[in-house]
């Protein structure tokens, strides 16, 4: 990616960010949301992060997982682990690079 | 409080290692981090800008990811509405995910008052040089942190866990299972296009659930 494309990446993003957060906040008068879009909108950050998150798991090269001796489902498996026990963020952060580190590091996976 | 700080820190300099990592350039990453503020945005369009997927789709995937902002944007409009839109739109930008549920849990009633705002911004303040000094340090330390740590994979994780706190309801597990299969049926179509295919999937299967679930108690009672 060029400077120019990332810059223009960028700014895209910034606006994102100020109309999503100011969105029923611009204008003066009250707006109602429909039932179905205030549904559709729930249902939409979970879709877009596992879409992005799936395949950055489950796949190599573009191929589902050969093996199941992949660092990536063991950090996971342990990061789930931690959120059913402990539900913090920082603990499923942690526990999951603590595994991939010890993976890698100690089985040269 | 300082717990709350120290989770987005944690988040932050997950984020500028992925930044960094993503090879956008040290200055862009900056920008990036200084200006966007929205963590979960930021990762997860960064594997997408680094594979040069199309503009749209990377705008794409953070406005689906940033939705939720927009439906807290009208919870907070009861407790700001009496101020002018700059001012408005000021507060909103700082309206964060961690932040505005603890607002609304320290003022559920939705009106405003003086005593909100010394609250809000000593904590939304301290939550932002959180997160932006964490997030710089991990854009300047990355260099020194060698690939083979697997470090890369954290801002997965950070996605990972925020997905497991939005699985709520049966609904919501159908809508991460329709979204995981399609993202990686769909893998080879060219521009991320899954990413669009995979989202489009899983909102119409959630979607579908929540009414037929909706129809199915009515037509019991």
């Amino acid at each position: 990616m060029n400077t120019v494309d990332g810059l223009v990446a960028v700014l895209g993003l910034v606006v994102i960010t100020v109309v999503t957060r100011g969105f029923f906040l611009f204008s003066d008068r009250q707006m109602a949301m429909p039932r179905w879009l205030e549904r559709g909108l729930r249902h939409a950050p979970l879709a877009a992060l596992v879409a992005v998150v799936a395949p950055e798991v489950l796949l190599t090269q573009g191929q589902l997982l050969e093996t199941w001796r992949d660092p990536r489902l063991f950090a996971l498996a342990a990061a789930t682990l931690w959120y059913a026990w402990r539900r913090t963020m920082l603990g499923v952060i942690v526990t999951g690079v603590t595994v991939m580190f010890a993976l890698r590091q100690g089985l040269g996976w | 409080m300082s717990g709350v700080t120290v989770g987005i820190a944690a988040w932050g300099l997950v984020t500028g290692v992925a930044m960094a990592k993503s090879g956008m350039g040290m200055l862009l990453a900056v920008l990036m981090s200084l200006t966007v503020f929205a963590g979960s945005a930021q990762l997860a369009t960064l594997p997408l800008i680094a594979s040069g997927a199309p503009l749209w789709v990377v705008w794409g995937t953070a406005l689906c990811v940033n939705l939720r902002f927009v439906i807290f944007s009208a919870t907070w409009r009861p407790y700001l509405m009496h101020m002018p839109r700059s001012r408005r739109l000021w507060v909103a930008y700082f309206t964060a995910d961690m932040n505005t549920v603890m607002f609304m849990k320290r003022f559920p009633e939705p009106r405003p008052a003086p005593e909100q705002w010394p609250y809000f911004w000593g904590m939304s303040l301290t939550n932002w040089a959180g997160w932006q000094g964490a997030s710089l340090a991990g854009i300047f330390l990355s260099t020194s942190i060698p690939a083979d740590w697997g470090l890369a994979f954290a801002g997965t994780l950070a996605l990972f866990g925020l997905i497991c706190s939005l699985l709520v309801s049966r609904s919501t597990w159908v809508t991460a299972a329709v979204s995981a299969g399609a993202a990686v049926a769909a893998y080879a179509l060219p521009f991320k296009l899954n990413i669009v295919v995979s989202i489009a999937a899983a909102v119409s299967a959630g979607l579908l659930l929540d009414s037929s679930a909706k129809w199915y108690r009515e037509r019991r009672s």
